[in-house]
C-alpha cells in the first residue's frame, strides 16, 4: 500500500460501509503484521479495530501530519499490548507510510511490542504494564483543566485489565476531580489471557460477572454508557454522549468479541497471542477480503 | 569439571517450571501455585492441569497475588506466585517488600521471561534489573538457574527452604549443562572450567554462552576459566575471592544490568580484598526494547560471538598495561 490508500477523517453522518471497509483492513494488516514479525497480539487487536478505526477517523481531533500539534485530543492505548491495531489505524490514518508495519517487533523499529513515546511521533503515553493508562490519562485531563485547554483525553483498557488494583485508584480519583474532559473505553471482549476455566473444556468464564463492571464503574461515580462494539453509528452515539457528560468522568462499555473478524479466532482465548501459521495466514485475510 | 557446552538442548525453563512444581506438588501437600492471568506463558497450565485444586488463579492483578501469597504462608502452606518477572519485582515491590521479604515467610516468587529475551515484548516486559532489586532486600534468597537441570534442582531446593525466595527463570530453551543432576545447594558457585589467564564469572542462562566463548577463546590462545553463579543471594563470596585470585582478572557476564546484578556483587566482594581488574559486561545501563534474540544479545554483547571478542580485548589491553607498569 502507498500513501494515496490512507483515508481522511470525516465530520458528517458517518459512512458505515467506508468504515467497515477500512477496518477490514486494519484487521489485515493486524494479522500479517504478526505473521511477519512471528510476535506479537492478535485476539485484543481485532476486538479494538472498530473502536480504533472510530476513534482515529471519526471522533478524535488529531493532525496526523503534525502528530504533536498542542490542541489535539489525546490518546492512550492501556492495553498496550494491542498496539499492533493502533499502529494500522494510525498507518492508515497518515501518521507513517503501511509499509513500516513491515519494521513491527524487529530491531531498532519506532513500532515495538508495546507503544512507545519516545520513539513514535502520535503515541501519547508509553504502556505496556496493564492498568497504568488511565491514571495518566487523569494526568493528563487535570493538566488539560488547569491550563484551561480544551483537548479530551481518551483512555482504551481492556476488561480483564480492570482486574489491577490501580484502575480502580484511578477511577476513584477521576470521580473525586469531576474530570468530564476525558472518556474511558472498555474492550469488553470477555476474555483475558488465561482466566478462569469455562464449564467446556477451551472455553474460559468471563473476567467479570454479567454487568458487573458497569455497576462496578458506577459505583466510583462514572457515568457508564454502553455501546456494541462492533457497529460505527452505536460507537459514535456512545462516544458522543460520553464527551457531552458534565460533572463527572465517563465510561463508554463497548461490547466486543475477541478475535472479531475472523471465525477461527472469534471467543477463542487461545488467539490472544498466537502466530497463525502460513494456511491460518491465508484463510484469515480470505475472511478479511476487502473486495 | 569443564563441561563442553552440550549439542543437547534441554527444555525451557517454563515448561520444567510447570513440570517440576507438578511433581513437588505431588510430594507436598502444602505447594500452592498462584498465577496472575499468565499461565499459558509460563506452563503453570501444566501445573493447573494437574492440580487444579492447588492452582489459584488472581486475575491480572500481580500486587494482590503476592499479598494473597503472604497471608497463605501464614497458615502454612509453601504459596509459589508466578507471572512474568518485571510485574513480579516492579509492579508487586511493595507487596513482597513488606509482606514477604520483611516478615521472612515462606513465599517463593517465581519470576518468568526474566532478562531481555522475553519473546520481542520490548523495554516494559525485559526485567534487567530484578537481580539488583530483589538482593538488596535482607533475607531473600535470589537463584538464577542456567539450564533444566538446575532448574528442577533449584525448584525443590526453594521448595525446601524455608523462608523467601526469588527465582529467575527464562522463557526458551537452551543447552542442557547439567544433565542428571538432581541436587542444588543454595549458596554455592560452581567452578565449571579451569583457565590461568582470565575469570569470567556469570549467571542464569547467559552461562551456557560463556562456556562457549570460553571454547572459542581457548582456541585463540586465551585460557578462561568460567564461575557459574546461580546464587546470587547468599553469594558464594569465598569461592569467588578464590577464583578470582587464580587468574588476577575478572569479566562478568550476566543478561541483567551491569548495576546491581552479578557484577557488582562480584565487584563488592572483590572490593573489600582489594579488588581487580574488573570487565562488566551485561546491559549498559540503557533500556531493551523489541527484537529477536539474536538480535538483543549482539546488541548487548552477551552472544557468543561479543563475549569472546570482548574477553579477548579484555585480557590483551590488561595483559598489556601490567607490561608496562612492570
Ligand atoms: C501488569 C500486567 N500484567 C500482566 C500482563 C500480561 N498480559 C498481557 S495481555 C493480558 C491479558 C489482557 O486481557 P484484557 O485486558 O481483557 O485484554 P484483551 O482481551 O483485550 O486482549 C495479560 C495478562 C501485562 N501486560 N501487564
Amino acid at each position: 500500500m502507498t500513501g494515496t490508500d490512507v483515508v481522511s477523517a470525516a465530520h458528517s453522518e458517518p459512512d458505515v460501509a467506508g468504515l467497515q471497509g477500512i477496518a477490514r483492513r486494519v484487521r489485515r494488516l493486524v494479522i500479517s503484521s504478526v505473521a511477519h514479525a512471528g510476535a506479537g497480539h492478535i485476539g485484543g487487536p481485532l476486538s479494538a479495530a472498530d473502536l480504533l478505526v472510530a476513534l482515529y477517523f471519526r471522533v478524535l481531533n488529531i493532525r496526523p501530519d503534525e502528530p504533536a500539534w498542542p490542541g489535539r485530543d489525546r490518546f492512550i492505548m492501556s492495553k498496550g499490548h494491542s498496539a499492533i491495531g493502533q499502529y494500522a489505524a494510525m498507518a492508515l490514518r497518515g501518521y507513517f507510510p503501511v509499509a513500516e508495519l513491515d519494521t513491527f517487533d524487529q530491531l531498532d523499529s519506532r513500532l515495538q511490542g508495546h507503544p512507545d513515546m519516545t520513539l513514535l511521533p502520535g503515541i501519547d503515553m508509553s504502556t505496556g504494564s496493564l492498568g497504568m493508562g488511565l491514571s495518566a490519562g487523569i494526568g493528563i485531563a487535570l493538566g488539560a483543566r488547569l491550563r484551561g485547554t480544551a483537548e479530551h483525553t481518551y483512555v482504551l483498557l481492556g476488561d480483564g485489565e480492570c482486574q489491577e488494583g490501580q484502575v480502580w485508584e484511578a477511577a476513584f480519583v477521576a470521580a473525586r476531580y469531576g474530570l468530564d474532559n476525558m472518556t474511558a473505553i472498555i474492550d469488553a471482549n470477555e476474555l483475558q489471557q488465561y482466566g478462569w476455566a469455562g464449564a467446556a473444556i477451551e472455553t474460559r468464564q468471563p473476567p467479570w460477572g454479567p454487568d458487573a463492571l458497569a455497576r462496578q464503574w458506577n459505583a466510583f461515580g462514572w457515568t457508564v454508557h454502553e455501546a456494541d462494539g462492533h457497529d460505527f453509528v452505536d460507537i459514535e452515539r456512545a462516544l458522543g454522549d460520553a464527551r457531552c457528560a458534565r460533572g463527572a468522568p465517563a465510561v463508554v462499555i463497548a461490547r466486543t468479541i475477541k478475535g472479531k473478524g475472523v471465525s477461527f479466532m472469534e471467543g477463542r482465548f487461545d488467539w490472544h497471542a498466537r502466530i497463525p501459521t502460513a494456511p491460518e495466514l491465508a484463510a484469515a485475510l480470505e475472511e478479511l477480503d476487502v473486495a | 569439571m569443564s563441561p563442553e557446552v552440550a549439542a543437547v538442548l534441554g527444555r525451557s525453563q517454563r515448561e520444567t517450571f510447570g513440570r517440576t512444581m507438578s511433581e513437588l506438588a505431588d510430594e507436598n501437600p502444602n505447594v500452592l501455585v498462584l498465577d496472575a492471568d499468565l499461565a499459558n506463558s509460563t506452563k503453570a497450565d501444566i501445573f493447573a492441569a494437574a492440580h487444579p485444586d492447588r492452582f489459584l488463579q488472581m486475575g491480572i492483578a500481580e500486587q494482590n497475588m503476592v499479598g494473597v501469597a503472604a497471608g497463605l504462608a501464614t497458615q502454612g502452606f509453601i504459596p509459589v506466585v508466578t507471572t512474568f518477572a518485571c510485574f513480579a519485582v516492579y509492579r508487586a515491590l511493595d507487596q513482597v517488600r513488606v509482606l514477604v521479604a520483611q516478615p521472612h515467610l515462606n513465599v517463593k516468587v517465581a519470576g518468568a521471561y526474566s532478562g531481555l529475551l522475553t519473546g520481542f515484548t520490548g523495554k516494559t516486559h525485559q526485567a534487567i534489573d530484578d537481580l539488583s532489586v530483589m538482593r538488596s532486600m535482607p533475607g531473600m534468597v535470589v537463584i538464577a538457574p542456567a539450564d533444566e537441570a538446575e532448574t528442577r534442582a533449584a525448584l525443590r531446593a526453594a521448595i525446601e527452604y524455608e523462608g523467601p525466595v526469588y527465582l529467575r527463570l527464562t522463557r526458551d530453551p537452551g543447552p542442557l549443562l547439567f544433565a542428571g543432576e538432581e541436587t542444588f545447594e543454595i549458596g554455592r558457585a560452581r567452578w565449571l572450567r579451569h583457565g590461568a589467564d582470565v575469570t569470567i564469572f556469570s549467571t542464569g542462562q547467559e552461562t551456557t554462552r560463556v562456556l562457549d566463548a570460553a571454547g572459542i577463546l581457548e582456541g585463540r590462545g586465551i585460557r578462561a576459566a568460567v564461575v557459574h553463579v546461580p546464587t546470587i543471594k547468599p553469594l558464594d563470596a569465598e569461592l569467588i575471592r578464590r577464583a578470582a585470585r587464580a587468574t588476577r582478572r575478572i569479566v562478568s557476564a550476566e543478561e541483567h544490568s551491569v548495576i546491581g546484578g552479578l557484577g557488582a556483587a562480584v565487584a563488592e566482594a572483590l572490593g573489600e580484598a582489594g579488588g581487580l581488574p574488573h570487565l562488566r559486561l551485561g546491559i549498559q545501563d540503557t533500556w531493551g526494547e523489541s527484537a529477536s534474540n539474536d538480535d538483543l544479545l549482539e546488541r548487548h554483547g552477551l552472544s557468543v560471538e561479543r563475549l569472546v571478542e570482548s574477553v579477548e580485548g579484555f585480557v590483551d589491553g590488561s595483559a598489556a598495561q601490567a607490561n608496562n607498569r612492570e
